[in-house]
């Protein structure tokens, strides 16, 4: 295996000891970036210059002795809705598409004291709005595993980049699925954290009381060296919370025998594509046959979490949203005459289509005569999705689930059926109702050799257990380890 | 949904509308509140409701001045300014 092919717990080691230098890991790294970016296209933007510089500094101070961080000289991708100083960050909005944030996002401050060199920013879908990173105001980025389908979204540059060994991690934002969902398709792991365990401060707010940042890797140990890094209380972020952080590497391999798993056959009903139902029952015969206990649970109200997402998250953007008026950073429209004109012009001209439909529903939610038939029943029903897990968690320790009802789906295919993309999100969204964590990993192919990725959930703040967990079944398989059939063999360089 | 709601909710969302994007959208948002709505199906009548998953209240910290970004930096994206002000259209006449 080649070096752009480890992971990055394993390059870490040999950047330590001075094995291999980062510098031309970058180097190399971005040889690849060029060979395969014109058929990927996962970043708006890249930095090879500074990436550069900075390993050279972090291969001086390795060599001098110094102590380094906990990802030094990691090549990393940061999803392009959180904010960068210097490095242009757009939200693959034409409305942002000139902005260079003053300052730093709190994780990304957390990469550069941990020493990681960030590469460029990932292409998503606009404002992260969208399942399939088709929704870019700049192009559209492909599926490693088959370049006519999508590679998920909205976390979808970050996901291909990392399915594509061009990224050893990166950093996605998850609202209703998108970093699970684009893991899933891409056939890598991704973590939504608990709400509040990762800091919000600089991400690009979408639905406020939905979002969560968590890490795109290429296997379980990854995610758990990149939560190290990103968890944990920051003032800057009010909802952000003050419970310690567990040592995340510590006693990964402890042994799932005697676990509760919960398995909702609300989860395993119509829409769930038949071969993507076979593979998670074989992913659940590998859990079996580590002793665990399978339980069959419900939960009752799943089928309305799409209704309730798609009111509260998009109330939360419309409002969030606002701030895009031309005034003080952004785009703004030359067409206009007067302040209300420039705004409402402003705001045609930058948004792309699903942002529009967006903004304009969640005003419609909460306009007035509108708002307890919509907002407030909405936030009813949150609460029986929320005690519907409460309840489960009752019984069962983990709750295991496909994390999309398909594999990856072809360009095009759901793109003017708004209602039929937002109901790729229906595995994914309650854990984001609810504000629990959740991880996706491989765990098997399709017919058409397309990755599937088998969900976890667990309580609040339990992301320690669901690496665990994660990482039993890891250990017994070999799916994480499976490269997408792009053309390495020419690229080997280093 | 029609052409007054989807005019006064683009009115309420400062989006410009061109008719035929108005009836583009009709179509679409009435599909999707039509979906919506089948949350009426439940009787929701004693539930609370929820606006955040995790148990939360107010921060406050001391009204202390603390070390922020320079107003250069402030107004770096500015599409238009003069000197230290943003500049935008005539807002009263």
């Amino acid at each position: 295996m080649s070096l752009l092919q480890s992971t990055a717990y394993q390059i870490k080691n040999k950047i330590i000891s001075r094995e291999i230098k980062s510098v031309d890991l970058v180097s190399s790294l971005f040889t690849r970036i060029k060979h395969v970016e014109n058929n990927i296209q996962a970043f708006i933007v890249t930095d090879e210059k500074k990436a550069i510089h900075d390993a050279i500094e972090i291969d001086k101070r390795i060599e001098r002795g110094e102590e380094v961080g906990l990802l030094a000289g990691i090549p990393v991708a940061v999803k392009d809705n959180i904010c960068t100083k210097s490095l242009p960050t757009t939200c693959a909005s034409k409305i942002l598409q000139n902005f260079i944030p003053p300052y730093d996002a709190f994780i990304v401050r957390r990469l550069k004291e941990e020493d990681a060199i960030i590469i460029g920013k990932t292409n998503l879908d606009e404002f992260a709005m969208g399942s399939s990173t088709e929704n870019s105001g700049f192009k559209i980025t492909r599926n490693p595993w088959n370049l006519e389908c999508v590679p998920g979204g909205s976390s979808g540059g970050s996901a291909s980049a990392v399915a594509a060994d061009v990224a050893y991690m990166a950093l996605g934002s998850d609202t209703g699925g998108s970093i699970r969902q684009p893991a899933a398709l891409c056939g890598i792991v991704g973590v939504k954290p608990t709400y509040g365990r990762v800091s919000r401060y600089g991400l690009v707010a979408f639905g406020s009381s939905l979002d969560q940042i968590g890490p795109l890797t290429k296997d379980v140990r990854d995610a758990a060296l990149l939560m190290q890094v990103i968890a944990g209380y920051d003032s800057c972020d009010s909802t952000s919370v003050k419970v310690p952080v567990p040592d995340y590497m510590e006693g990964i391999e402890s042994d799932v025998k005697g676990l509760r798993i919960g398995i909702p056959k609300e989860y395993f009903a119509t829409g769930l594509k038949s071969d993507v139902h076979t593979v998670i029952k074989d992913a659940l015969k590998v859990y079996k046959r580590l002793g665990v206990e399978i339980i069959d649970i419900s939960l009752p109200h799943t089928e309305y979490a799409v209704a309730v997402y798609y009111i509260v998250a998009n109330a939360e953007a419309s409002s969030n949203l606002a701030r895009y008026d031309g005034v003080r950073y952004g785009y703004r429209s030359n067409n206009a005459q007067g302040v209300i004109d420039m705004y409402s012009k402003t705001r045609a001209e930058g948004f792309g289509n699903e942002v529009k439909r967006r903004i304009m529903l969640g005003n419609y939610a909460l306009s007035s005569g509108y708002y307890d038939a919509y907002y407030l029943k909405a936030s009813r029903v949150r609460t029986l999705i929320k005690n519907d897990f409460d309840a489960a968690f009752e019984k069962v320790d983990c709750i295991m689930s496909p994390t999309s009802p398909v594999p990856a789906f072809k360009i095009g295919e759901r793109a003017n059926n708004p209602l039929e993309m937002y109901l790729s999100d229906i595995y994914t969204i309650p854990a984001n109702l609810a504000g629990i964590p959740g991880i996706s990993i491989p765990c098997g192919f399709s017919k058409e050799h397309l990755p599937i990725g088998l969900q976890i959930l667990a309580k609040h703040f339990e992301e320690k257990k669901l690496l665990q967990i994660a990482y039993a079944f890891e250990r017994e398989t070999d799916f994480h380890l499976k490269k997408p059939p792009l053309n390495v063999s020419s690229l080997q360089g280093a | 949904m029609d052409k007054t709601v989807i005019e006064y909710i683009a009115n309420l969302s400062r989006i410009d509308l061109s008719e035929e994007e108005k009836v583009f959208f009709i179509h679409q948002l009435s599909n999707i509140i039509s979906y919506i709505e089948k949350l009426n199906r439940l009787n929701t009548e004693d539930i609370e409701p929820m606006s955040h998953a995790i148990i939360s209240s107010n921060v406050f910290r001391g009204d202390e001045p603390v070390v922020s970004i320079l107003r250069e930096e402030a107004l770096s994206n500015a599409p238009s300014k003069i000197g230290f002000f943003v500049k935008v259209p005539k807002v009263i006449d």
